[in-house]
């Protein structure tokens, strides 16, 4: 049992989870090229016309994952910064660095797109109600958390600041996910329901959940190789990453 | 092919949502790219002074 736990924290030093990430990185990045090829040809040549909002309707396939991921990000952060509190691993606050920028751009594109969509269905480019409002506050959350960690030269200090912002702001999530329901808003209900049956065609469903793994792959991709950057800005004066750096640059000519 | 284009009658809402999303999320892989070779250069450099200090003293 305590031999697990030790193996778990060895991955916890940013001296072995560089190397180890930069070896899943090209595989991981694959998979995201390849789940959102699919799921793009399903997008557009698979899933049928909607009965109701003929061609329009295509936008549910960026639309719904882009705002999945914008919330499971957050999610993840909030692990990492609670992580990062309580046992004072400094990669917590690497991780929760390295994601925050990809969920600010899916914050972005499910704001984006919603607009886009509720134009030609609501009539309305943007309207206040809880559901819009709530996922612009996450937006926001997203810069704030950017731009305190930035504004703090002492790292310690921005990576506990940043954390607490983050675990502060973790309770807009539920308010997101659940809006829908607490509010008579125009946004409509959850298309996907555990509690009950789902209100498309299987076609439609299956292309949206493929679009929502590309979308996962894409994310790790992007914060793995954003976490290497990270971890060479931050550990740039130790031996190790000047090590690890020469191996690489060697790589690339041999 | 035009017919494909014009996603019946919905091409701006469509397109401008796939686009840009699409702009984004090309993008950011190429700016992910140019700072992790910046990083690399700029632990090289300092590896490559450090190196250079030790040789003089």
């Amino acid at each position: 049992m305590s031999s697990r736990l030790i193996n778990w924290f060895r991955f916890s030093s940013p001296a072995t989870f560089y190397p180890l990430v930069g070896r899943l990185l090209p595989w991981v990045a694959a998979s995201a090229v390849l789940l959102i090829g699919i799921g793009l040809y399903l997008s557009f040549f698979v899933a049928p016309t909607d009965y109701k909002q003929g061609e329009g309707y295509r936008i549910i396939f960026v639309h719904v994952p882009a705002a999945w991921m914008s919330m499971f990000i957050y999610l993840v952060m909030a692990f990492w910064s609670a992580m990062g509190l309580v046992f004072n691993t400094r990669l917590s606050a690497m991780m929760t660095q390295a994601l925050a920028p990809t969920g600010a751009m899916f914050t972005f594109v499910a704001l984006w797109t919603g607009a886009f969509w509720g134009k030609p269905m609501w009539g309305t480019w943007w309207v206040w109600d809880a559901r819009l409002t709530s996922e612009l506050i996450l937006l926001f959350l997203y810069i704030g958390y950017i731009a305190l960690t930035s504004a703090i030269e002492d790292t310690r200090r921005a990576d506990r600041a940043g954390a607490i912002l983050v675990l502060v702001g973790v309770v807009n999530i539920p308010i997101i996910y659940f809006s829908v329901e607490w509010w008579n808003t125009l946004h409509q209900g959850s298309t996907i329901n555990f509690r009950k049956e789902s209100s498309m065609t299987s076609t439609m469903l299956w292309t949206m959940l493929i679009m929502a793994l590309g979308f996962w792959a894409y994310t790790i991709a992007a914060a793995f190789s954003r976490v290497r950057s990270i971890i060479l800005e931050r550990e740039r004066n130790t031996s190790w990453a000047q090590e690890l750096v020469a191996g690489e640059e060697v790589d690339k000519h041999g | 092919m035009a017919e494909f284009f014009h996603m019946g009658g919905y091409a701006l809402y469509v397109w401008g949502s796939f686009g840009v999303t699409a702009l984004l999320m090309i993008l950011e892989p190429i700016l992910l790219h140019k700072r992790h070779q910046a990083a690399v250069r700029r632990v090289a450099r300092i590896a490559r002074m450090q190196r250079a200090e030790v040789r003089k003293s």
